[in-house]
């Protein structure tokens, strides 16, 4: 029988390096997860640009719930747990649109775009006095955020607000939603998620997301070559090949981790050089203009220390790319062996259709299950966790030692530490450092490194943008 | 039998004719594909090839049409690309070290259902279904099923694929990559 207490230090033992392989087979460990990681959690749900008007809405998960994204008559956001509330069956079961009301093909119970319970047959004749609609309306989302246009949700009103949860991460976050420019909240989504099956738990693409430096081999397939916006010579995600990785920066309080420094002076140019169209469509001089442009205005709107446009991960299960491809992914745990992926392309908002196409084209043959890139990322999560489920493999745990012990605090960025080695693990075991506390916590209120700084909720949260 | 019955049928033999070639045509691209001879396989595109393969959603009855499939040149789609991409996808898979795709997957590629939609000049429109099986490793098996629209050119007396429409009848892809060729 496989523990369900004492993480910390046991199963995961993060100061050592060594971590069980049952967290990620297990299926009671998995059943706890999904009370103790993803009720308790900050996730990721959609954007504003995909529900720009009154009744428009988007179905996304959060965990393995269904959830609606809804923009209701008035312009406010919400987030719906997709099941009415008489018998359970999904009121919404289109991927988008736009509606007045959200009719449960069951029974005929309707909720208003806001989830209020509008209209119930027989009302009269049979629930009248007995049946209060105020209470019965489609469960929303206790916390909610609109940060810069990205929606986020926890389902635990005691968990830290929003930017408490998030803490100096938000920095390297606001890489991918700012205007690249360094303007605020100018990222849009592009139409078109993709969303997929992976047979692997759904750690595996959150730790690769983190600190993903350190598997060169997966993909000198694809740095052959070249699918990067600069062609053959360059990385796949763009700048040369020849210039040494950023280095990481961890969060261990928080779980986040970002592949990349703190900001600083920049003594190079970090974004590709557009040399190689890839295809007829493809403008590259046009391209190269505005990111020229891009990178002048970065240093002079950062006074000389522009923050990197890099990727990460935010604890537990969102990863995006800040530039390119420039995408949140969220790893859906459907089960201890298989996730659902679900991949959102950013843009600016503002900019020339031709730094858009190159932006889509070069997601589609780098990321998800069409990607060339991720292609063996996925093999690599899909045959790991197989080879992991034995009796014999779960007796042997994982080595996560890799620049143990070479980090050090950083100035500037809250709660950050760094570690300027290209090759470190230490994103990981943030990752599962974090994993282990909520997972050993009855509640947020054993949890100490939130304590004095915690906030009580969507209220302490500063977020921009309306909800 | 009249002058005009033997057009007619004189008619119908040339558009027999040429949904055979057209048959023969795509039945040899599978053979290609399922035989691993993928670089030939390339020189059956033409160089101004698009190659499509939109997301289907889930849609309100009546926006089928518009909304149910994202938009070529607009959208995300699972695939919506030229033929220099292509070729990287054939140059990867020939490195040895694509390890989605090494070792080799089993492929078996069924065309069927092939109507011959519009003949103008020297391209053809052609719809059919395709049902793709994969096997690879031991025992990880996908099942790819869905339409196709392609348009055929000719070139120098060689069929050639200018378009390719892919949609396969999934909204969350249930295989974990598409390495395979459709």
């Amino acid at each position: 029988m496989a523990k369900t207490r004492g993480y910390a230090g046991e199963l995961v033992d993060t100061s050592n390096g060594i971590i069980s392989r049952e967290i990620f087979v297990n299926h009671d460990i998995y059943q706890q997860e999904q009370e103790q990681i993803f009720t308790r959690t900050w996730q990721f749900v959609g954007h504003e640009s995909q529900v720009p008007n009154p009744g428009d809405y988007f179905l996304s998960l959060v965990g393995e719930e269904s959830v609606i994204l809804s923009r209701d008559k008035l312009g406010k956001l919400h987030v719906l747990l997709n099941s009415c509330r008489h018998r359970g069956m999904r009121v919404c079961r289109y991927d988008e649109g736009n509606t007045s009301d959200f009719l449960c093909p069951y029974h005929g119970w309707s909720y208003a775009s806001d989830g209020k319970l509008t209209g119930v047959p027989f009302y009269k004749q049979s629930y009248e006095g007995v049946l209060d609609r105020t209470k019965w309306g489609l469960i929303e989302a206790p916390q909610m955020t609109n940060y810069k246009g990205s929606v986020w949700v926890c389902w635990d009103p005691k968990a830290p607000g929003f930017l408490d949860y998030m803490g100096g991460m938000i920095t390297y976050l606001d890489g991918l939603l700012d205007y690249q420019d360094g303007r605020e909240a100018g990222a849009v989504v592009v139409a078109g998620v993709q969303k997929w099956v992976l047979p692997c738990n759904w750690k595996f693409p959150s730790e690769n997301f983190m600190g993903d430096m350190y598997h060169a081999v997966s993909h000198t397939s694809v740095e052959k070559v070249g699918i990067g916006p600069g062609g053959p010579g360059q990385f796949r995600q763009g700048v040369d090949l020849g210039r040494s990785r950023d280095g990481i920066t961890s969060f261990p309080e928080l779980g986040h981790g970002a592949r990349g420094l703190p900001p600083g002076p920049i003594d190079y140019y970090p974004f590709p050089t557009f040399k190689a169209a890839q295809g007829p469509l493809d403008n590259m001089p046009v391209v190269e203009e505005y990111f020229q442009h891009i990178h002048e205005e970065r240093k002079k709107r950062f006074n000389g220390r522009p923050s990197t446009l890099v990727g990460g991960h935010i604890f537990p299960n969102t990863s995006y790319h800040a530039l390119f491809p420039r995408t949140i992914a969220v790893w859906h745990p459907t089960g201890p062996s298989t996730t659902e992926g679900w991949r959102w392309l950013f843009v600016d908002k503002d900019a020339p259709t031709e730094v858009k196409d190159l932006a889509r084209h070069h997601f589609m043959r780098y990321s998800g299950p069409a990607g060339l890139t991720e292609q063996d990322d996925m093999e690599n999560w899909a045959y790991a966790h197989t080879a992991s489920t034995g009796i014999l493999a779960r007796r042997h745990p994982y080595n996560f030692q890799l620049g143990l012990g070479a980090t050090h605090p950083v100035e500037g960025v809250d709660g950050a530490v760094v570690t300027e080695a290209t090759h470190s693990e230490e994103n990981a075991r943030t990752f599962y450092g974090r994993w282990a506390q909520l997972m050993d916590a009855k509640s947020w209120d054993d949890i100490p490194s939130n304590g004095p700084s915690r906030g009580t909720g969507s209220k302490r949260s500063k977020s921009n943008g309306s909800v | 039998m009249g002058a005009s019955n033997a057009q007619d049928r004189e008619h119908s033999l040339d558009r027999l004719l040429l949904v055979r070639e057209i048959e023969e045509f795509l039945y040899y691209e599978a053979e290609l594909l399922d035989t691993r001879r993928y670089e030939e396989w390339l020189t059956l595109l033409t160089e101004d090839i698009r190659y499509w393969m939109p997301i289907a959603r889930n849609v309100e009855y009546g926006q089928q049409a518009e909304r149910e499939y994202t938009r070529e040149l607009h959208d995300v789609s699972w695939i919506d690309e030229g033929k220099h991409t292509l070729s990287q996808r054939v140059g990867q898979i020939s490195t040895g070290i694509h390890w989605a795709e090494e070792p080799l997957s089993r492929t078996s590629h069924m065309v069927s259902n092939v109507d011959l939609i519009t003949v103008t000049g020297d391209e053809v429109t052609v719809k059919c279904r395709f049902l793709i099986y994969r096997n690879r490793q031991e025992t990880e098996t996908d099942f790819f099923v869905g339409k196709r629209e392609d348009t055929l050119r000719k070139v120098d007396g060689q069929w050639k694929i200018a378009r390719r429409k892919v949609m396969l009848d999934q909204n969350v892809l249930l295989a974990k990559n598409l390495t395979i060729l459709f």
